[in-house]
Formats: structure tokens, C-alpha cells, sequence
């Protein structure tokens, strides 16, 4: 079993996040004494009876002194049994795209709701968000139980619902549990809650500890994009001609044969080279260096691909967008899109349409993409690149969409449709989507 | 042979990744290196990044002047083993002409700020590497692995990119630059388990020794240049070491046995303060003092 779980929060602001993740921490005594001490002070200096976990957390003046999130906070914690690296991402509306960010590198979302208030428009556009982004699991943590008296008609009623909308959206049923949990009162945070008798399953941390975690994708076919080309120039190593990277997907042995792309030249790898040493096998993670048979021409930005199973090199192609710009896109709009390691020059062809998260539906043909909306797009690229689609490697088929003036990133950006667009809404969802269907459909593995 | 990484190699290769990514797209780079603990460790990861070739960065030192003899005797001899540059941007040179003035308390850590950003002005800096961690403190969780600053050297946490997958935006314009923080996933625990595993030499003062210091403000201070014991504080020989190596004058020594790598991450794993508000006077200022330092352009 995995020791490290990557994980992220996403819930509508109020609904308690900051105190969540500071429960946890607190629970799992994971903060230290100073610190501790520190929030004790801020508490009473604010006038409150009892310790506001939220400031664990609230790490900004201007979010503890508006009391609510705005920037990912990475908390790390540990268990004896697995350690955790959890993105707190913000719930205002504004800054959905931290919950993007959180959920891009994420192997499971604890996604939180009101108890008093149910499943929202939020809490559907961040269960949308997280299953775009191929979240392989998410928990709904029904907060703020306590006050609704521990009752179990309305956790069921909230249960049954979000479920629902998981399920629309290609979650399978064993990968959402939902919990009923007052974070501010601990029930069923770390330790069992005896307010809530009728509910038999696990508190949230032993869940976290025990939730099977999906493996880098060491069966997918070999991806390297190439960092750096390493040429030491010294009297030791005059000839050393070494190709960096970090391998995306896949496995990579002496002797295997590859492709270098775009250039579709072919080579063999005759070593892989590290500080410590060769390995005889590399995997998914890894960062390493690859040593070839042939003196080839290869730089940064080539993606180096196993022989015989290789990306799509193309020029054009049709992606999902995440907009996170105060400006919107419209077509047309020249931009940089940076894939694995190269950046190029962009246009925005066409916006087909615009994907609605409350009703899992699409509007075709939009005249524009806002701040925080999801649409897919074509592109066309000044040069060909390689590219895998999202839902069949997370990390080759991902980019950012830069804005060429000023460096800011523009959106997040997936090869294809990873969401079964659902024309008819939520009750056709065993029908297929536009090119997907719920089996084959954005659940990929995680990435780093 | 398993190829699943534990986390120590998922933490290098993240950070390896990092420098590569760094070395590609940026050009002209530096390392900040002072001698302590975690810029020793982002110096060892640097190497491990470009073997078989020389790193290929210079590095930087912001020397406040109020040093650990044995820490600059220790990042000299580093710095000549691997044949590396190092540039020294000395606090005392800009008291002396003017351009920054002493602080009443004497304690020279936020006067670094400054010196920092004339170097990286002069020199053309576009990415400079620091060892911070998010788990050290509050304002620091919510720092990216690539940090734009602006020409003025800021930080503005309600404008950072957001950092997608690893893929890292490190777009700038003309005298903009770009923070790197290697270390960002790393806790105070993975750091040592790390330097342990890889045999990393540190300085001595990092280890249980016999020095003399005197208790303020809760924390043992060592007596230097900066200044002793003033009146009622008693100048006492202790068993001690340091948790974080920083301006003498306000970075505390903690009392403790632990004289090898093993008895230091046994104490560490026990601890119950975190290592900066065990040993460090100027994160106790305000509720926000990290936050407002690194506005201003501080690590």
C-alpha cells in the first residue's frame, strides 16, 4: 500500500473547510505546541470561548481578518499508516480555480457540504471540476451535523442525492463514500462519533488511511518529456550525451526501442543513468537521465515515446478548457499553450460549447468563455506536438494556456472531452455522452 | 526490484524535476545558499539534478554578518569541493554606505531583504532557488513552487498563478523574477530522514555541543559580534544545538543531547514546538511577521 495519499477539499465557503482540515491536523496531533499556543492566543484575542481551528489554516491577514480562505494552503500530515499532502482549496466562487489547481495533482477530493443546506450549485460545479481533472475518488463530508441534530433522514437525503451526481458524472459507486461529520465537535472526523449511532462506516481519517490508491501509471505506454540535455564537456565524460526528464507514463529499460517526437526519428535506449548509479528499470515518477544509441538531434520539448505505441502528433487539435482569467477567451484569441516541455504559439479556432455544471448538459457555441466556466475548444497550434488524450494519461495530456503577453496563466487545459457531456441531463447517463461513454470515460490515474 | 517510490524518492525526483525545468527555461539562475541545513540540501539535490555535469548555477549568500564560524567555514569548503561560485551580498557593506541602517534591537534578518534585491537587480537574477517548505509556517503553505515577484521584488499572494499538474509557469517580464522552492513538499522530518539516508554533511553546530548562552525572550542566544548577556540574563555553559541556522542575534540554540543524525531525527519526531518558534525570534513579532516579509521580498 501506498504511503503518501495526495489530497485534496473543495466545498462552498461557510461550510467549514479551514476547520476541517485544522480538526485533522489538531486530532492526529500534528501540531505542535508553538503553534497551538499561537491559535489559543488569536482565539481569545478574537473573543471566542473555545479555540477557532480555522486559524491553523487561515494562513493570510486579509483571510483571517474576512475569516474565510482565498489561496491553496498544502498542509502535510502523517499517520503511522500513510503520510498526506492536502491542498485546502478556497470555496468563494472567485476562486474556483484553486480548487483546479488542488484537484489536478489529487488522488482523492473531500468535497464538504452543510448539512443544513444539502448538495448546492457549488457543490455540483466542484464535483464537476474534480471528475474533469480525473479525481479518482472523492468523499462527501456532510459537515455541520451537530447542527441538525445528528439526524439521519437528512444525511441519507443529502447522501442519496450527491450520489446521483457523482454517478452522472463516471464515479462508480465504491468510489464516493459520504460521512456525516461536525468539524467543529470532532464527530467522526478521527474518532467515532457516539451521535451517530446509525451510521456504521468509517470516520474520515481512517478512511483517508485506508482508501486504496491508484498507482503512477506503470502499464501505460513510455512518455518522457525531455527537460535538459546534460553534456558535461569534461576530459571524464568528453562524449556524455544525456536527455533529462521526469518519465510521465510507463516504464523504460536498456534496450528499448523509442521515438522521438515530433522528429519521428528512432533510437535505443542503451542506458539509464542517475547520481547513484544505473538502473536496469525505470517507472513513472522517476526523474532520470536516458542515455541513446544514436547521436540524434534532441532537445528540450521533444517527447521521447516507447516504439510502436506512441501519441498523436498534430497541429490541431480539441481540448477542454478550465478558464481561470478575470478576461474572458473568445475565438480567435492568440495564445501559448505549454505541454509537457515545450511552449508554442497558439489560436482558439472555435468554441464549441460550454459545459453546465448543474445540469450536465452543454450550450453549443458560446460567444465566450468567463472566469471559472468549463468549454471545449479547438486548437491550432505553429507546430505539430504529441499529444495523448487527458483520460488516457494525466500527465501527457494536460497543458496550460498562457497568455503571451503578460505570462499569466490563462486555463487548464485537457486533450479531448474527459466528461461524457450528457445531452439529455442526469438521467441518461447509462446513454454515452458526446464521444465518451461512463466506462471508458476521465477516472485516469493520478499524477505526481 | 520495485519501482514504486517511497516518498524520500518521490520528494527528490519532484525536486529534480524542479531544477531541470528551472535550468531550461530560465537564464540566468541562483542558488541562495548560506551554509544551513536546507540550502545544503537543495545544493546536494542541484548536483544530483545535473550529474555528470556542474551545476549549472551560481550561488548567493546574503551574510548578515552576525555568523556561525563554523557554518562560513563550512560553506567555503562546500563551495570549493564542487568547484561552485559563490557571490556574498554583505548586510555591513550597505550599513556602511548608507543604504540600510542598523535596527534598534540589532537584529539583522529582515535587513536582508534589501541586499537581496540590489543582488538580484545587479546580477540579472531570473530565478532564484530558496530552500523554504511550506510546512514551516502559515504564509509559507500558501507559496507556489514558482513565485513571481514583481520588479520591486513583492510578493502578491491574492495574484499567484495557479500551479496546475507540474507544469510550472515561469513567464516573466524584463526585471520580474521568479522564487523557486525546490523543497516546497518537504517537511522539517523528511529533511532529516533525507540527509540521513544520503550521508549529507552538515555543519557541526547542527549537533549537541558545549557553547555558552544566555536565556531571552525564552530562547537560548548565543554570545558573538552581535553582542552578550545584557543585564539580569546570565551567560551559562549548555548542552545544546540549533534547529535553524539564521542571523545570530535572534536564532536560538535549543538545549538537547542529540549528537548524531539518528539521536536528531529521534528528537525531532518527539518535538513539540516546530523549529522556527523554537529558535526564531523574528517570526514571533506579529501574528503575520512571515507574511508581511516575504510582501516586502524577503526568502
Amino acid at each position: 500500500m501506498s504511503d503518501l495519499l495526495r489530497l485534496a477539499t473543495a466545498g462552498s465557503v461557510d461550510d467549514g473547510k479551514s476547520t476541517l482540515v485544522g480538526r485533522l491536523l489538531y486530532d492526529t496531533k500534528s501540531v505542535l505546541a508553538d503553534t497551538l499556543d499561537a491559535v489559543h492566543r488569536a482565539s481569545a484575542d478574537r473573543g471566542l470561548a473555545t479555540p477557532d481551528l480555522s486559524l491553523l489554516v487561515d494562513g493570510l491577514r486579509s483571510e483571517r481578518e474576512q475569516g474565510i480562505t482565498i489561496d491553496v494552503a498544502y498542509r502535510y500530515f502523517a499517520t503511522p499508516k500513510r503520510s498526506f499532502v492536502l491542498a485546502d482549496t478556497p470555496g468563494h466562487v472567485q476562486y474556483t480555480r484553486n480548487t483546479v489547481t488542488g484537484a489536478s495533482t489529487a488522488q482523492l477530493a473531500v468535497l464538504l457540504v452543510d448539512a443544513r443546506k444539502g448538495v448546492i450549485e457549488q457543490t455540483r460545479r466542484h464535483a464537476a471540476v474534480l471528475a474533469l481533472l480525473g479525481v479518482p475518488r472523492l468523499v462527501l463530508a456532510v459537515n455541520k451535523i451537530d447542527l441538525v441534530d445528528y439526524d439521519e433522514v437528512t444525511f441519507s437525503r443529502i447522501a442519496k442525492e450527491f450520489t446521483a451526481h457523482a454517478t452522472a458524472l463516471g464515479y462508480t459507486e465504491d468510489a464516493v463514500v459520504e460521512i456525516p461529520v461536525s468539524a467543529l465537535a470532532g464527530d467522526n472526523v478521527v474518532d467515532k462519533s457516539a451521535n451517530t449511532p446509525w451510521y456504521s462506516g468509517p470516520t474520515l481519517l481512517e478512511h483517508l488511511e485506508n482508501v486504496p490508491v491508484e498507482p503512477d501509471p506503470h502499464d501505460a505506454p513510455f512518455r518522457f518529456p525531455v527537460q535538459y540535455v546534460i553534456r558535461p564537456r569534461t576530459a571524464e565524460h568528453l562524449d556524455y550525451r544525456g536527455y533529462a526528464g521526469l518519465i510521465a507514463a510507463g516504464t523504460v529499460k536498456p534496450g528499448d526501442e523509442i521515438v522521438v517526437l515530433p522528429s519521428g526519428r528512432r533510437s535505443t535506449v542503451t542506458k539509464i543513468d542517475t547520481a547513484d548509479g544505473e538502473l536496469t528499470e525505470a517507472a513513472a515518477g522517476q526523474s532520470v537521465t536516458l542515455l541513446l544509441a544514436d547521436d540524434i538531434d534532441i532537445s528540450r520539448g521533444d517527447l521521447i515515446s516507447v516504439a510502436g505505441n506512441e501519441p498523436t502528433v498534430t497541429d490541431e487539435l480539441d481540448a477542454t478548457l478550465c478558464w481561470l482569467a478575470e478576461k474572458p477567451l473568445r475565438p480567435g484569441a492568440r495564445v501559448l499553450v505549454k505541454h509537457g516541455t515545450r511552449t508554442v504559439q497558439a489560436m482558439v479556432t472555435d468554441l464549441r460549447d460550454r459545459f453546465d455544471e448543474q445540469n450536465l448538459s452543454s450550450v453549443d457555441s458560446p460567444s465566450s468563455l468567463e472566469l471559472n466556466e468549463i468549454g471545449r475548444v479547438a486548437l491550432r497550434l505553429a507546430e505539430p506536438v504529441p499529444l495523448d488524450d487527458y483520460s488516457f494519461s494525466r500527465r501527457t495530456g494536460s497543458f496550460l494556456v498562457i497568455d503571451a503577453s503578460d505570462g499569466s496563466t490563462l486555463a487548464a487545459g485537457l486533450v479531448g472531452a474527459p466528461l461524457p457531456l450528457l445531452e439529455d441531463g442526469v438521467e441518461s447517463c447509462t446513454g454515452g455522452g458526446v464521444n465518451a461513454t461512463p466506462d471508458t470515460h476521465a477516472l485516469v490515474s493520478p499524477g505526481p | 526490484m520495485t519501482l514504486a517510490l517511497d516518498t524520500l524518492g518521490r520528494l527528490e525526483s519532484e525536486a529534480i524535476h524542479i531544477f531541470r525545468e528551472v535550468a531550461g527555461e530560465f537564464d540566468r539562475p541562483v542558488i541562495l545558499f548560506s551554509g544551513g541545513k536546507d540550502s545544503t540540501l537543495l545544493l546536494h539535490l542541484a548536483i544530483k539534478a545535473f550529474y555528470p555535469a556542474p551545476v549549472p548555477f551560481p550561488l548567493l549568500h546574503v551574510d548578515t554578518g552576525h555568523n556561525f564560524d563554523e557554518v562560513i567555514e563550512f560553506r567555503d569548503r562546500v563551495v570549493a569541493q564542487h568547484g561552485l561560485r559563490l557571490e556574498v551580498a554583505k548586510v555591513q557593506d550597505w550599513i556602511d554606505d548608507g543604504r540600510l541602517e542598523e535596527r534598534p534591537d540589532g537584529t539583522r534578518n529582515p535587513l536582508q531583504t534589501v541586499p537581496l534585491l540590489d543582488s538580484i537587480t545587479q546580477h540579472k537574477y531570473d530565478a532564484v532557488f530558496g530552500g523554504g517548505r511550506r510546512d514551516e509556517e502559515r504564509a509559507r503553505a500558501k507559496e507556489r513552487i514558482f513565485s513571481l515577484r514583481t520588479a520591486f521584488g513583492q510578493w502578491d499572494p491574492k495574484r499567484q498563478r495557479p500551479e496546475l499538474w507540474n507544469l510550472y509557469n515561469g513567464r516573466h517580464r524584463a526585471g520580474e523574477h521568479v522564487r523557486v522552492f525546490p523543497l516546497s513538499n518537504w517537511t522539517e522530518l523528511d529533511v532529516w530522514n533525507y540527509i540521513e539516508r544520503e550521508g549529507i554533511e552538515l555543519p557541526d553546530i547542527y549537533y549537541s555541543h558545549q557553547r555558552d548562552v544566555f536565556l531571552r525572550d525564552g530562547m537560548w542566544l548565543a554570545e558573538g559580534p552581535w553582542g552578550t548577556a545584557r543585564d539580569g540574563e546570565t551567560l551559562l555553559r549548555k548542552t545544546v544545538r540549533y534547529r535553524t541556522v539564521g542571523d545570530g542575534s535572534c536564532t536560538g540554540a535549543v538545549e538537547s543531547d542529540a549528537a548524531d543524525i539518528h539521536a536528531v531525527i529521534a528528537e525531532v519526531s518527539a518535538s513539540r514546538l516546530t523549529e522556527r518558534g523554537a529558535t526564531r525570534a523574528d517570526d514571533r513579532l506579529s501574528e503575520a511577521a512571515m507574511e508581511d516579509r516575504k510582501r516586502e521580498g524577503y526568502f
